[in-house]
């Protein structure tokens, strides 16, 4: 019972998706080719996400931390 | 001399009363210039009997952009599906020009009709369904499939049975095949015949058409009236006799395909005002005056203002007491078309004049039509005799057109009558009332249930706002499956990204059926997600301060 509605569920979502993309009104071929360049699009912008969100979230975070505080390698002393 | 009124601060305090006839619109003259009083916050609020509620909520942005998407994903492959059938990889389907004429000035403009071509016809199966049975509270449809996405339609040979019917403008319920109720247009039927074959200067004219005429005449209230056979000819063809080169006409921005078309076939200057806006109207009245004509600055032979008293596609009503004053003000002539408002408003359905409180003879010129509330086919005009007996010899539609059948005619008297109770049950009256509850019903549940509804509150036709381009087959579409018939509008009879589904409140729909129809939108709403109201209303509504109006900034 509970699978048949996690089922209509997620079919309700994909009918949403249509419905406000528009392709409801396109014919089956239409359809198909729109799903792989939208799915394609969205992997793009998930891969590229994974690959370059941490490296580029640490790296700001370190240029903060410079700002507010700790000192970094090297950096200018004050003179006593 | 003592003055009995005080300026101060600019307000006028009066402390004779019983000098203050004049005011109704709040004017006074002193020392022969007009100062008008104003109360505070509610700007001419004296001129409304009744609160005026009207509603445009904006949605949320999100939809905005949505619908904007749905319109591109559309067009790219609109433009796809052109670039495979001007090369050939697919048929075509729409009309084009011999192979020996290729070479000819074109006569189809291939990309006039791209939006026809790409989007219309992908849900074209919502629009023009054939119906075979009277268009009551229900009717019966023919079914038909397509086996080519919409470009062709057959039938299957079913009839579907009983579909509700929230489409049609049979707004007192006049469309009826009850025998009793049809006798008298049945005996005229077998005296007269169905053809008039003349038109009314030739030998067209009927004592039917003197009798209607007549009666139109005492049922609104004015000297005299004229019918002609169609609603879309009355306006087309009788603005051009009333207005000519150098006269100027002020029409409103969402006004009707037929005004708009007898305003350009009279040669006039037409300037547009934005929708039921009298801030926008008096201005151009204001600029009409003071510049005149465009280059000559001579004064407009003519100024004439057309609105209609229900928007069909907003279901706003027209603000006639404001309208009323500016023209007397600035001296302009005003045309009414009530073509959905006559029968369907006003307390014993006389029309917006009624509805307002006002006096038919504050309008010049009213139009109607008798195709909603009244069941039949034609158009009126109406007013002083003078103007009347103009249009008898001056109108394009006497002179040329056929007249009005004479059993349609006695299908209109036998309404009228029952309308004014002079067949003497209280039928007419009961017609009304019906109407007026159903339609306040409806608008109320509509809006508890957080859909976006335009119009005012006492109009019977009802916008339910749907948007997005990809929900107005859908919609369609589950509603017939629900054995409910709607009507659904999209570009370009309205702004292309406020799509709606239209429906027509009647007098013959009961509550049951109104609950079948409430209950599938309630479904529909959650399950195509179209409630996107966010004034969710309580339900005490007598809570809510009802002089507030909400309009669209």
């Amino acid at each position: 019972m509970d699978v048949k509605r996690v089922k209509d569920y997620i079919y309700w979502l994909y009918y949403q998706y249509l419905l406000v993309t528009c392709s409801y009104v396109l014919e089956p071929w239409e359809q198909s080719m729109f799903h792989t360049i939208t799915v394609t699009v969205v992997a793009m912008v998930v891969y590229t996400a994974y690959v370059f969100v941490p490296i580029h979230v640490r790296l700001a975070l370190e240029f903060f931390s410079q700002i507010f505080g700790a000192q970094p390698d090297g950096a200018v002393s004050v003179a006593n | 001399m003592a003055n009995p009124s005080a300026v101060c601060n600019g307000h006028l305090h009066h402390h004779h009363q019983k000098q203050n006839n004049l005011l109704k619109s709040g004017i006074y003259k002193k020392n022969g210039i007009t100062k008008g009083m104003k109360k505070n916050g509610v700007s001419n609020g004296t001129l409304y009997k009744k609160t005026f509620i009207e509603h445009f909520e904006q949605a949320p942005m999100y939809v905005a952009v949505f619908t904007v998407v749905g319109f591109a994903v559309g067009t790219i492959f609109g433009y796809l599906r052109d670039f495979m059938r001007a090369w050939g990889l697919e048929k075509r389907n729409i009309a084009e020009e011999r192979e020996q004429q290729k070479d000819f000035v074109p006569l189809y403009q291939d990309f006039e009709n791209f939006y026809t071509r790409n989007l219309y016809m992908r849900i074209r199966d919502n629009w023009n369904r054939p119906i075979c049975s009277v268009p009551g509270p229900q009717f019966d449809l023919m079914e038909r499939v397509t086996d080519d996405y919409n470009w062709t339609f057959r039938f299957t040979g079913r009839t579907i049975k009983n579909v509700i019917n929230m489409g049609s403008y049979n707004y007192l319920g006049f469309a009826e095949t009850d025998v009793n109720a049809l006798k008298t247009v049945t005996i005229e039927l077998e005296k007269y015949g169905t053809g008039v074959c003349s038109t009314r200067q030739e030998m067209g004219t009927l004592d039917k058409h003197v009798e209607l005429e007549k009666l139109v005449a005492t049922f609104l209230g004015v000297e005299d009236s004229m019918v002609f056979g169609m609603g879309f000819a009355t306006n087309s063809m009788n603005i051009p006799a009333l207005v000519g080169k150098g006269c100027l006409i002020l029409s409103d921005e969402l006004n009707h395909t037929s005004l708009v078309l007898g305003a350009r076939l009279s040669g006039a200057t037409i300037r547009i005002f934005k929708h039921n806006n009298m801030q926008s109207l008096e201005k151009l009245l204001r600029d009409a005056i003071i510049y005149g004509q465009p280059r000559t600055h001579r004064a407009w032979r003519k100024i004439i203002i057309l609105v209609e008293g229900i928007y069909s596609m907003e279901g706003s009503i027209v603000r006639l007491p404001e309208i009323v004053s500016l023209k007397n003000k600035y001296k302009a002539y005003l045309y009414l078309d009530e073509a959905h408002s006559i029968g369907a408003v006003g307390a014993t359905g006389r029309g917006v004049v009624e509805y307002f409180g006002m006096s038919p003879d504050d309008v010049d010129v009213l139009m109607g039509t008798f195709t909603k509330s009244f069941g039949a086919a034609g158009g009126y005009i109406a007013g002083k005799k003078g103007l009347v007996d103009f249009l008898r010899t001056h109108s394009h539609s006497a002179v040329y057109a056929t007249s009005m059948c004479p059993p349609v005619a006695e299908q209109i008297i036998r309404a009228m009558k029952c309308l004014m109770g002079l067949d003497g049950t209280t039928q007419g009256l009961q017609r009304v009332r019906q109407l007026e509850k159903n339609t306040r019903y409806f608008r109320r549940k509509l809006h508890e249930m957080g859909f976006i509804i335009y119009g005012n509150d006492d109009s019977p036709v009802v916008p339910l706002l749907l948007y997005m381009p990809g929900k107005i087959g859908a919609f369609a579409r589950r509603m017939l499956e629900r054995n409910i018939g709607v009507v659904v509008v999209g570009f370009p009879a309205t702004p292309i990204t406020e799509s709606r589904a239209r429906f027509c409140v009647s007098a013959a729909h009961t509550r049951e059926m109104l609950d079948t129809v409430l209950n599938a939108l309630d479904e529909l709403g959650d399950y195509l997600q179209l409630k996107y109201s966010r004034y969710s209303k309580s339900s005490h509504p007598e809570l809510y301060e009802e002089t507030r109006l909400e309009l669209e900034d």
